[in-house]
């Protein structure tokens, strides 16, 4: 088999996360729930993954990062706890579901930022007085396009208006530093490109900025307070973390911090121009995005002429062992904009443990189909 | 009977701190362990850092900016 559905899962972990989550479940009692060693065991594991979290993403204090089951968790959490029905929100044409779903549920009024048929942003958006945020993808999970995020900032903070990022695939696969680029709330995923168990991810909130929790309940202080805390990190984690995912998710990024991201990032990207090049000249290839730009994603989505994308992602599998994602990638706007929302689209995404064999092989097997 | 004697009791206002304060002391050698926060404090939960009132004499000058310190009889 060949894995390149990285940008719904990564499947190949580092060996370390595996055995993480083993020695978790064996001995991890319940963060911040007790003083006894098993529960401090697993509290000193939370704080030091939000540590590594927080030296990857360049934040300065630790506990500015909530955990959540996913990106999409995050992001409901940004969502529910920061928009209100009265409010304009700017949103773009990348977003997934897990944005586009929640702000409408909402009410918000929406502005979206368009994208042309290569797929990128007109960065020459209105913002209106009542604009109380601009909720951006800085990576398309579709056409692996990477948005300038300190372009973006610029203009929220210009305006008064807050910025929160979707990070769901460029965690793990570019640099993202919160600080510099003036990210004032971050949702990421622990699955992805992080290399952690399914049931992780978090949520930074830069100090200042105040998130109404969605959920609240157990918090392993202030027992008699009827009021859910509302500090930062408790007030966005009621009831037990994922521990035990979050033990996996430490020893990646471990792993990462002894390989070194930009040696992570640089081979991903080495692998998708590989993968670029050795397509782009199939006959009746279309490839969606901006596969220009220097900046990308580790995503290449695609068709071949006279192939229906769900036909051609069943034959990489059926023929080949080659996992990829069918469909509309739960992103339906991108598609609107790039004209497949008829028709969907195949996409290959790579992780850092793909190699340039099984990168050659993809590219045959496309070869080969659109030959037949 | 176990004989009683003075300690210093740091609480803290979220259990992130307490880890941050925890790590520290180990960094910093600074005597002392996590305990259940004393009833005598709060009758919430949480966790209290506790150390002898005679060790947090010396290491004083390292300890400032929490939430409460106590003595407490133990």
């Amino acid at each position: 088999m060949i894995y390149f559905d990285n940008a719904a899962t990564t499947i190949q972990k580092p060996r370390s996360v595996k055995r993480a989550v083993y020695n978790a479940i064996d001995t991890m009692g319940n963060p911040s729930r007790g003083a006894h060693e098993p529960a401090l065991k697993a509290a000193r594991l939370v704080y030091d993954t939000r540590e590594r979290l927080a030296r990857l993403f360049g934040i300065s204090d630790p506990s500015r990062i909530a955990f959540a089951l996913n990106a999409t968790d995050a992001l409901n959490m940004a969502v529910n706890g920061l928009v209100r029905s009265s409010d304009n929100i700017i949103t773009s044409m990348w977003e997934h579901n897990s944005v586009l779903r929640p702000l409408y549920a909402r009410g918000a009024k929406l502005t979206l930022i368009k994208s042309d048929r290569l797929g990128r942003h007109d960065y020459t958006f209105e913002v209106k007085e009542n604009t109380k945020a601009i909720f951006i993808n800085h990576a398309s999970n579709v056409t692996g396009n990477v948005t300038d995020i300190k372009r973006i900032s610029d203009i929220a903070h210009k305006n008064n208006a807050l910025l929160v990022v979707d990070a769901a695939q460029t965690a793990g696969c570019t640099d993202i530093n919160v600080e510099d680029m003036g990210i004032d709330v971050l949702c990421f995923t622990g699955h992805k490109g992080l290399m952690g168990p399914q049931g992780t991810g978090g949520i930074y909130v830069r100090k200042g900025v105040d998130i109404k929790p969605f959920r609240t309940g157990g918090s392993g202080i202030h027992s008699f307070d009827k009021r859910h805390p509302s500090d930062m990190p408790e007030a966005l984690e009621a009831g037990t973390l994922n521990c035990h995912g979050i033990a996996g998710l430490n020893a990646a990024l471990i792993f990462m911090e002894n390989i070194g991201t930009e040696n992570i990032y640089g081979r991903k990207k080495a692998l998708e121009k590989r993968f670029i090049s050795g397509i782009e000249d199939i006959k009746g290839i279309r490839i969606y995005g901006d596969i220009s730009a220097e900046e990308r994603a580790c995503v290449v989505t695609l068709n071949i002429e006279g192939i229906s994308s769900d036909v051609l992602c069943d034959r990489l599998w059926t023929e080949y062992g080659i996992c990829t994602r069918a469909g509309a990638h739960c992103a339906p706007l991108i598609h609107k904009a790039l004209g497949t929302d008829d028709i969907g689209a195949v996409r290959f995404s790579f992780s850092y443990f793909n190699t340039e064999e099984e990168i050659d092989k993809g590219i045959q097997a496309l070869k080969e189909i659109s030959e037949l | 009977m176990k004989e009683k004697r003075l300690y210093t009791i740091i609480t803290f206002s979220h259990t992130t701190e307490a880890m941050a304060f925890e790590k520290r002391c180990m960094a910093e050698s600074i005597p002392g362990r996590l305990i259940p926060l004393p009833v005598k404090i709060s009758a919430g939960c949480g966790l209290a850092w506790r150390m002898a009132q005679e060790e947090y004499v010396i290491y004083s000058d390292k300890i400032t900016g929490f939430e409460g310190i106590y003595t407490l009889e133990m």
